[in-house]
């Protein structure tokens, strides 16, 4: 194995084996995201995009191989340390995951009060601008989860996952479910925030619209390995059968047309 | 935490060029973990007013979001008093971050509004009185399904209701007889001096018998099955509207009261007066081997005694019972669930009402019942 230590490489899975019980989940998966990059991990229903991810945020433990964050070797982390690196990152869940007992300005606020020593009021503050930044209309802080359609809780849940302003962020489906308007606002809200904060991203998806507009690199896994890395051109110029099927299917197509006309 | 990642101040006024200058030296990193003093020191400086202001940032050596507003909110606060403010030495990344902020348009923090006493009587009145109407409305939709199933028997759904007969009935069989066999241990306990004191041993199997058959044996019997299933009830049916099932089964054209509603209405009319006869029974055998052991009165004994003293009227008077608190039981288990309102917080808050609510209105109905038979000389 090349012992390659590039100080720009912010996740590094190597040789990675998941399993479910007997179900094998991933079989020597590989994939290196860097710094202020937007990664996107793909593939069809059930192949193992989000088990992939919960792997790398500590929420569930792998059968061998190794994955970096930082640098750092997160598996059999001690509980201290890992508390120390869950704060460098930020998760928004495929579903939300707000507390459904807070409204979202104290689901925002709650990462700030535990972990912080700022003044109330200034943690109110905060939370009032990391809503806004998420493009949430200010009326929306004093509301509770299920006062929310599914677009606004989207963009809480990604409000609270930057509470902390984490140099990393992990969506997992951040457009699934979503009306075409409210997913375009969402891409693009993805890629300010990038910009504005030098984010890193990682992201699950199915959205071949949000792959052709904000990703930087995509990895395709499919049957437990990776089938290719690559920005969206290069993939969509790939011989292997499943990436062919997946970018010219009817509707892969169309994502790709529309990804033209926008250039 | 190590020096560098503390944001610091320094305060200076710049005397060397002609027109004054007021100069604010910012350093360390203004990050959500380096701010916390930050803000204190911010306070505490004297400004001046209707100065010129420069606030230099190029020692700044890391700025979030967090350290981006306290720096925005500072010179916004500044401009407000009259002060002509510019940052300088502003890194290149960080100037979109605070663009972007200064164009997030934010409410003032809205004043807590704080409601007064008699409001807040009127509010939680209000409250109840709304309860109160839609349980009414509950039970009277209840009653138009159960009278349409009377209509229609083929749509009963045994299934279901021989389901919920073994869950809340036949599974509450050991709880139900350990609980109640010990009630009438301890009655007879209690009533055990004070028979001696009047050498009345034998009527032991009268006091055992008829406060167990008559009163308590019902009352103990609905008040586990409230605490078992009348909050099973609430959860269910509560999370099964936070999921959106009880709109599912809507649209597809399946009555929630049908399907969920009264399959454990009927089950639990069938399970509790049995569940009461079983209570009935091992409170009397608690007692009997109370009487043994601390009155000599033997088993044959006592039963002989008990066949004299309980009537069929003081056992039916027991039983009749049941079935009304089944039906409360169970109306207020699911009438509470269906008032949960979408969050995991209102699944538990509708629970703990529907066995509180339960076990009141059981106790009530049980005075209620007292009454009526005492009315009638029963």
């Amino acid at each position: 194995m090349e012992q390659l230590q590039n100080t720009n490489t912010v996740i590094d899975v190597r040789d990675l084996h998941t399993r479910y019980g007997k179900t094998v989940v991933h079989e020597n998966v590989s994939l290196a995201v860097q710094k202020g990059e937007i990664f996107s991990l793909v593939g069809g229903s059930g192949c193992g995009k989000s088990t992939l991810l919960r792997a790398i945020i500590m929420l569930l433990q792998p059968v061998s191989g190794s994955i970096r964050v930082f640098g750092q070797e997160v598996i059999g982390l001690s509980d201290e340390q890992a508390l120390k690196l869950r704060r460098r990152w930020g998760v928004m869940f495929e579903r939300g995951a707000l507390f459904s007992s807070l409204t979202v300005a104290e689901n925002v606020g709650m990462v700030m009060r535990e972990h912080t020593q700022l003044s109330s009021g200034l943690i109110d503050e905060v939370a009032a601008l990391k809503i806004a930044l998420t493009g949430l209309p200010a009326d929306a802080g004093v509301k509770y989860p299920s006062e929310l359609s599914g677009g606004m809780r989207k963009r809480a849940a990604l409000a609270r996952a930057i509470a902390l302003d984490p140099e990393l962020l992990f969506l997992d489906e951040p457009t699934a479910g979503l009306d075409p308007l409210s997913a375009s606002g969402l891409d693009e809200l993805v890629r300010n925030l990038r910009d504005a904060l030098g984010l890193t991203i990682m992201m699950v998806t199915h959205d071949l619209d949000l792959l052709w507009r904000v990703a930087d690199r995509v990895a395709v896994l499919d049957g437990g390995v990776i089938l290719g890395v690559g920005t969206m051109e290069e993939l969509s110029k790939s011989e292997h059968p499943v990436i062919r099927e997946y970018f010219y299917g009817p509707r892969g197509r169309a994502a790709r047309e529309q990804a033209w006309k926008k250039k | 935490m190590t020096a560098d990642q503390i944001a610091k101040l320094v305060f200076q006024t710049d005397a060397t060029s002609a027109s004054e200058i007021v100069r604010l030296h910012c350093t360390g990193a203004w990050t959500v973990q380096g701010i916390a003093q930050l803000e204190q020191q911010l306070k505490d400086i004297a400004w001046p007013a209707k100065a010129d202001l420069e606030i230099d940032s190029s020692a700044i050596s890391a700025l979030d979001t967090s350290g981006a507003w306290l720096l925005h909110r500072t010179v916004k606060t500044l401009e407000q008093q009259g002060n002509s403010v510019r940052i300088i030495g502003l890194r290149a990344e960080s100037g979109p971050l605070l663009n972007l902020i200064s164009a997030c348009e934010l409410l003032p923090p809205s004043a807590q509004s704080n409601t007064g006493l008699l409001a807040s009587i009127g509010k939680q009145f209000w409250g109840s009185l709304e309860n109160n109407v839609g349980m009414l409305a509950f039970v009277g939709e209840s009653a138009i399904a159960m009278m349409r199933l009377i209509v229609q028997p083929r749509r009963i759904r045994w299934r279901t209701i021989f389901h919920n007969i073994q869950i809340a009935g036949f599974e509450a069989l050991p709880i139900v007889g350990l609980l109640s066999f010990l009630m009438g241990v301890v009655i007879a306990y209690q009533g055990a001096d004070q028979l001696q004191r009047f050498g009345a041993n034998i009527y032991i199997a009268d006091m055992v018998g008829l406060a167990m058959l008559r009163e308590l044996s019902p009352l103990l019997t609905a008040i586990i099955v409230a605490g078992r299933s009348g909050s099973a009830y609430a959860a269910q049916i509560g999370t099964m509207k936070v999921t959106e099932e009880i709109d599912a089964l809507r649209t597809i054209g399946i009555s929630p009261q049908e399907l969920l509603v009264l399959p454990k209405m009927i089950a639990l009319i069938i399970a509790l007066p049995l569940l009461t006869v079983f209570a009935d029974v091992s409170g009397i055998i608690g007692g009997m081997i109370m009487a043994r052991s601390k009155l000599d009165v033997s088993f044959d004994v006592f039963i002989v005694r008990l066949g004299d003293a309980v009537s069929l009227s003081s056992f039916l008077t027991g039983i009749i019972k049941a079935p009304v608190f089944a039906a409360i039981i169970a109306l207020v288990g699911c009438y509470q669930g269906f008032q949960v309102g979408g969050s995991a917080d209102s699944v538990g808050r509708q629970t703990t009402l529907s066995v509180v609510q339960a076990i009141f209105l059981v106790i009530l109905a049980d005075a209620l019942f007292s009454l009526v038979f005492n009315w009638l000389n029963l």
